[in-house]
């Protein structure tokens, strides 16, 4: 249905370019070129553009409004004793039940008021369609003779034409921060509803994190099972470890490709360095599966101590890797940055190129260093997949770094999949941490960026 | 001494004496130390990623090969039916005609056993072939069809027929307890001959010798043939049936109690085939018993199994039994999702470029967007999940798992790329394009469009190029709209169908138990660096065959 309304409306509007086009066309060639304001491909643009944006638009809002109001719909239209029962999770699991009988997947022996609402889901679809449908191509067909009784001779069609292209770009442009505000607005609302579920208090400082028992509606308030001081703490654990890793391997190629390698090398290493970003995490998370875990438990017997097979230690360092060339790269933008005059007067006054660089260069490079070091900081903590597959899933309040740990983005996952019901303070705090993690990482990203900006030497 | 020469004198500084040779040496020391963390911070990088794709390829290259066996199958028209071939017997069909390489084979058990050295999957390829081919019904054909998982694991090596059931401090207990000659073979059964104190305080007052603790009797009994041991480990090289042999001892003769006894207990079973055979492995457990193997290697002796490359990897769905999954799935509903990405990012990321760069007034509005795509860029992508799980399947009401959902998350993803690309393009450039163009009459929009964006449509292409390669790899906001259903066919495959993508289903075979799922996942892996690799060597193509230096 839907492909052909589009397919119909992409004919409509060549439709409508050549209808512009061609009266264009006919009074241009009356008239002679000169007594035209726009060329006549501006005519057929303009007729074109009215033909079909407003139509689309209108299928666009269509489709993101249909659904939710055949729901609603639908759900009004139950008989009210089947429904004053039943909670939420309960009515929308009657809804997905009479939806996927609707689609024909009839299980078991369902009863009448079901049946019946599944056919009336149907009609009611099909009757959206027909009218989406009708209205999109009415639109379209008025807005076509309409846009075409402008066309003339005098009729400004390029500046028309710029100007919707022109609004065009600008609502372009606003979806930046439409999805920025889409962000902070589904998590900001989702999470007030869980705080009025469990109090922040609990969430902010309490040391217990056993979410999975609060599916049982009888525990919700049983109290201690959301206090998410554990889960960051594991988070803090294993960014640190990352960067531990991380920051001196980074920091130590930047100035040796820097200063110290010659041209040929610093071709061959920097790609090999960028593939190292480019893998994609889940990658890596299966990388640390597969091969450093195991090893790292092997390392551990043999000295005699137990690494768990999925510790911080493991998960943390092959982030570490992954963020390797992330701190090499703009701390070698930061040492690039430094004048090559500085390096001419350390070096003339006699001091060794590794005294330059510790003496003179750092120094100077230290505030995009940090600020570098201070981005990969928030990646660490983003950071998903590693974690996902390699770090654990139960909340244990331990520095030890052989011992599992779970982090933020582990726990948002975990409480997420396989489940999008939002009625329960488990689903929910999924977006308590996700806002958490956002703040984090924002104020961790204007941290880096003040950080540059301010300690930033003017050379220039 | 008139040795006084101009340096000497003018800096008042001996600089040959030995201190100062010593300074400058353990200068040029700490210049070299630093030179040397250098190489070894990339010479550990350099080393980590070869150890990453060579446990990869290591892990993934036996999964481009399946070990198949050939069934020569009579194509029976009795049993299959012209007008409906899809509606036969098959499992019949193919268990009869594995069965014919094995008439000695007889019994239930044994015969089931037998089957299951083929993939369970065997009936339906069987199946689809003579729905392809109607017209060899009546002939005698030879189809391959893939053995099960432990067979292919077997044949390719990665797991052995035999595994260690002892650690070498295990048999080192072992051998210590048979240098004190208690150990012997009575019956077809090894017993350690050893002394027993039935202590009167373990032998309760009521219930007497039939309640006693005769596993604590035999363990301080044990103690004395292990005095330098701190584990107790030594303790399991007696059998669980010990105590029961000791009982029936006891009850035959309660005179014992508070005496030493000496008894012949039985050894667990992996110590008793330790003393018999001298071996300490037993059979993988992941074989039902030892006859499997004969019957597998009569198989390969006969030629029969064969190692084609693995097609299915990319033709066949996602299955629960590793030999029979693929990616055809996973690479359609990655492709349907990119698509969706690069039809709305690529136009919304050009427009909104060329209105910042080339239109847009320097006012608050237009730094908020500024602020608002930077920051973008650095949003954590599980976030992106959510939003896509909040807003478009919640609030929106879209299909869960469809890769329309999935493409319109990494299209926002994506748009920040995209966006910071095109500027550099549109700004690289030079003025001079625009105010030639601007002088000979063209509008700005003329401008943009017709010369300033055909300019940089390598530089943009590229980046567009680059945004879509690490949405190809994006796999948490994925996770989270559902995209990593199990779907088992391919027959459904649509924008709102419910599919996988290429990294979620690497994630789900990661997460998968059977042990041929290690390999296919690291195939998958392959393949998904396979596409990255093309899909960044064709930006780097672009680059060098398009872009201008001006």
């Amino acid at each position: 249905m839907l492909s052909y309304l589009l397919l119909a409306l992409l004919v409509l509007t060549t439709v409508a370019y050549y209808a512009g086009l061609s009266r264009a066309r006919a009074f241009a060639t009356a008239s002679g070129h000169a007594a035209q304001h726009s060329l006549s491909g501006y005519h057929g643009a303009f007729v074109a553009a009215w033909a079909s944006l407003p139509s689309f638009l209108l299928v666009i809002l269509w489709l993101l409004f249909q659904g939710s109001v055949v729901d609603q719909l639908l759900i009004s239209s139950l008989p009210v004793e089947r429904i004053k029962d039943l909670d939420s999770g309960q009515l929308n699991l009657l809804v997905s039940e009479i939806k996927s009988i609707a689609k024909g997947n009839v299980f078991g022996e369902p009863d009448a008021v079901v049946l019946a609402a599944a056919e009336r889901y149907n009609s009611w679809n099909a009757i959206a369609s027909w009218a989406m449908l009708a209205s999109a191509l009415g639109l379209a067909v008025v807005a076509l003779v309409v846009a075409r009784s402008y066309v003339a001779p005098r009729f400004r069609a390029r500046n028309e034409v710029e100007r919707i292209a022109s609004v065009l770009m600008i609502l372009c442009s606003l979806i930046a921060i439409l999805t920025t505000v889409g962000i902070v607005g589904s998590l900001l609302y989702e999470t007030l509803r869980f705080f009025s579920m469990v109090s922040p208090l609990e969430f902010f400082f309490g040391l217990n994190w056993e979410p999975q028992i609060a599916m049982r509606a009888d525990q919700v308030t049983a109290g201690g099972a959301f206090g998410a001081i554990p889960v960051y703490v594991g988070t803090l654990l294993i960014a640190l470890i990352a960067m531990l890793v991380a920051t001196p391997i980074g920091l130590y190629s930047a100035i040796y490709l820097t200063e110290y390698a010659s041209e040929g090398m610093r071709a061959v290493v920097k790609p090999l360095l960028e593939i190292l970003a480019g893998i994609p995490t889940v990658v890596y998370g299966f990388f640390a599966v597969l091969t450093v875990a195991p090893a790292m438990r092997d390392l551990g017997a043999a000295l005699g101590f137990s690494i768990a097979p999925n510790s911080a230690l493991a998960a943390g360092g092959v982030m570490g890797i992954m963020l390797i060339p992330f701190i090499s790269s703009l701390s070698d933008d930061a040492l690039n940055a430094v004048p090559q005059s500085l390096r001419d007067g350390s070096l003339g006054l006699g001091a060794t190129k590794g005294e330059t660089i510790r003496n003179v260069l750092l120094p100077a490079a230290l505030p995009g260093i940090m600020g570098g070091i201070l981005l990969a900081v928030s990646r660490a903590i983003g950071e998903t997949m590693i974690v996902v597959m390699a770090a654990g899933i139960i909340a244990a309040l331990t520095l030890n770094p052989f011992e599992p740990v779970t982090t933020v983005t582990v726990q948002i996952v975990t409480l997420l999949i396989g489940d999008s019901e939002f009625d329960n303070p488990k689903t929910l705090a999924a977006f308590a941490l996700g806002l958490v993690l956002f703040l984090a990482t924002l104020a961790l990203n204007v941290l880096a960026l003040s950080i540059v900006r301010r300690y930033r030497e003017q050379y220039d | 001494m008139t040795d006084t020469t101009l340096g000497s004198t003018g800096s008042g500084h001996d600089w040959s004496s030995p201190a100062s040779r010593r300074r400058v040496k353990r200068r040029y020391a700490a210049d070299r130390r630093l030179q040397f963390y250098g190489i070894a911070a990339i010479g550990t990088a350099m080393a980590l990623l070869g150890v990453l794709f060579v446990s990869l390829i290591q892990a993934g290259y036996a999964a481009f090969t399946t070990t198949k066996v050939e069934l020569s199958i009579f194509l029976d028209p009795a049993a299959i039916s012209q007008e409906k071939p899809g509606e036969a017997n098959y499992r019949r069909i193919v268990r009869d005609a594995f069965k014919a390489y094995f008439p000695d084979v007889t019994g239930r058990s044994d015969e089931r056993s037998l089957y299951k050295i083929m993939s369970s999957g065997s009936d339906y390829i069987v199946r689809d072939y003579v729905v392809g081919n109607p017209g060899k019904i009546g002939e005698n054909v030879k189809i391959l069809v893939p053995v099960s998982d432990p067979f292919d694991q077997l044949y390719k090596r990665i797991i052995p027929r035999r595994i260690d059931a002892l650690s070498s401090d295990r048999i080192a207990l072992f051998d210590a307890l048979k240098q004190q000659g208690v150990l012997s073979v009575e019956d077809g059964a090894g017993v350690a001959k050893v002394s027993v104190f039935i202590d009167p305080a373990k032998v309760p007052s009521e219930g007497g010798v039939a309640a006693a603790d005769y596993d604590a009797m035999i363990k301080d009994g044990l103690r004395s043939y292990f005095r330098n041991e701190y584990s107790r480990s030594y303790e399991e090289i007696i059998s669980a049936t010990a105590a029961e042999k000791l009982q029936s001892v006891v009850a035959a003769d309660p005179s014992v109690v508070g005496k030493i006894v000496e008894v012949k207990l039985p050894l667990a079973a992996n110590y008793d085939n330790l003393l018999q055979t001298g071996q300490a492995t037993i059979r993988n457990p992941r074989f039902g018993s030892d006859v499997e193997f004969a019957w597998f290697d009569s198989l390969e002796k006969r030629g029969l199994i064969a190692t084609p490359f693995t097609w299915e990897l990319f033709f066949n769905a996602d299955s629960r039994f590793p030999e029979l999954a693929g990616l055809a799935g996973a690479l359609s509903g990655s492709l349907l999702a990119l698509l969706i990405c690069f039809v709305l990012s690529f136009p919304i990321g050009i427009a909104t470029a060329v209105y910042l760069e080339e239109f847009a007034p320097k006012n608050r509005t237009t730094d908020l967007i500024e602020v608002n795509i930077n920051n973008l860029a650095a949003v954590p992508s599980v976030v992106f999940g959510l939003l896509g799980l909040a807003l478009f399947l919640n609030t929106f009401g879209m299909p869960r798992s469809a890769p329309l959902v999935g493409g319109m998350v990494l299209a926002l993803m994506t748009l920040p790329t995209i966006i910071v690309a095109t500027r550099a393009a549109l700004k690289a450039v030079p003025p001079s394009i625009r105010e030639a163009a601007l002088g000979v009459g063209a509008s700005r929009h003329q401008v943009a469009l017709h010369h300033v964006l055909p300019l940089a449509m390598p530089g943009i292409l590229t980046g567009t190029i680059i945004g879509l390669a690490q949405a190809l790899g994006e796999t948490a906001p994925l996770l989270l709209i559902g995209m990593n259903a199990f779907i088992p066919s391919v027959e459904n495959i649509g924008l709102t169908e419910p599919a996988m993508a290429l990294p979620t289903q690497i994630f789900s075979w990661a997460d998968s138990p059977e042990r041929g799922f290690v390999s296919r996942t690291s195939a998958a892996i392959l393949v998904l660096l396979g596409f990255l690799v093309m899909m960044n060597l064709l930006a780097v193509y672009l680059r060098r065959k398009l872009e201008r230096k001006w």
